[in-house]
């Protein structure tokens, strides 16, 4: 699974949208890189709510958030190299440390270990306060060479 | 049938989380300790676009949506109760990707149940229950209208 239309965008300009991921734009997710970090930044909408009352976001838009923010933190990290490898999840582990307000949410991922055939990365949410995340998840991805 | 009767309420309860709607994901059948849900293919859940125009596969994070939801319903239905709850941490091993084009399936059995967590066990597939492409497990605490 390629995501070069990304690395592309994500070469030519340090902020800006998502590009070739519809369900990012379904989300609303844009970036943000500034040296080695790439910040996945998420503005509030309505269609982000998972519980009503009162309106929290779901968990699950949260998750996803996260994912991307992980595969572009991967995507980075080969930006000096001639050939973008497949980016495959394998498993995902998200742990809920505060309910998603009504705001803006971040995630950034750090990479702990990139092995030749599988990333291992954490990732944080948060809203507000960068030291007050609402989530944080440890992910698992493939690298297909 | 349970499933009948509850069928209406929850969509009428679906229909009001608003990302739930967002990705389509829709009602399929309730008992007294499970919940299944569907997530029908669509191009704005699409994660790894096709090549010259072919259906893409549907994102991780759209399915991870669909099996907190599951987790969620599946917990309500072995409370028997809408009462809150909230996701304290779900794992998904994502066994292979999804097939283009084919409504994704999610299905979560609650396991064991405490005075304030339940613990549960799921899977979601594209058509054969026998070949998953995600298992779940996931932890969820009951609010009791806590603030977060």
């Amino acid at each position: 699974m390629s995501f070069d239309a990304l690395a592309a965008q994500m070469a030519d300009a340090d902020e800006g949208p998502l590009s070739g991921i519809p369900y990012a734009d379904t989300l609303g997710a844009e970036y943000r890189i500034e040296g080695d970090q790439v910040t996945l930044i998420v503005p509030y909408r309505k269609s982000l709510v998972g519980s009503p009352q009162p309106p929290r976001l779901h968990g699950g838009a949260v998750a996803g958030l996260m994912e991307l923010a992980a595969i572009a933190q991967v995507i980075h990290q080969f930006r000096q190299e001639d050939m973008l490898p497949g980016v495959l999840p394998i498993n995902v582990t998200v742990d809920y440390l505060r309910a998603g307000q009504t705001e803006t949410v971040y995630a950034a991922a750090r990479i702990v270990r990139m092995g030749r055939r599988v990333a291992n990365v954490q990732v944080e949410a948060w809203q507000d306060e960068r030291e007050r995340p609402i989530a944080a998840a440890h992910m698992n991805v493939m690298l297909r060479r | 049938m349970l499933n009948k009767m509850m069928k209406p309420v929850v969509e009428h309860f679906m229909s009001h989380v608003p990302h739930v709607r967002a990705l389509g994901i829709e009602f399929s059948g309730l008992g007294r300790d499970w919940a299944e849900l569907t997530l029908p293919w669509s191009p704005h859940i699409v994660g790894y676009p096709g090549e010259n125009g072919e259906k893409g596969v549907i994102a991780s994070g759209a399915i991870f949506t669909l099996m907190d939801s599951v987790g969620g319903f599946s917990v309500h239905a072995a409370r028997r109760s809408a009462a809150g709850h909230a996701t304290l941490d779900l794992r998904l091993d994502y066994l292979r990707p999804a097939r283009p084009g084919e409504t994704v399936f999610g299905y979560s059995k609650v396991q064991r149940m405490t005075k304030s967590v339940a613990f549960v066990r799921g899977y979601a597939h594209d058509g054969e229950r026998e070949d998953p492409l995600a298992l779940m497990t996931g932890c969820f605490m009951f609010t009791k209208g806590a603030k977060s």
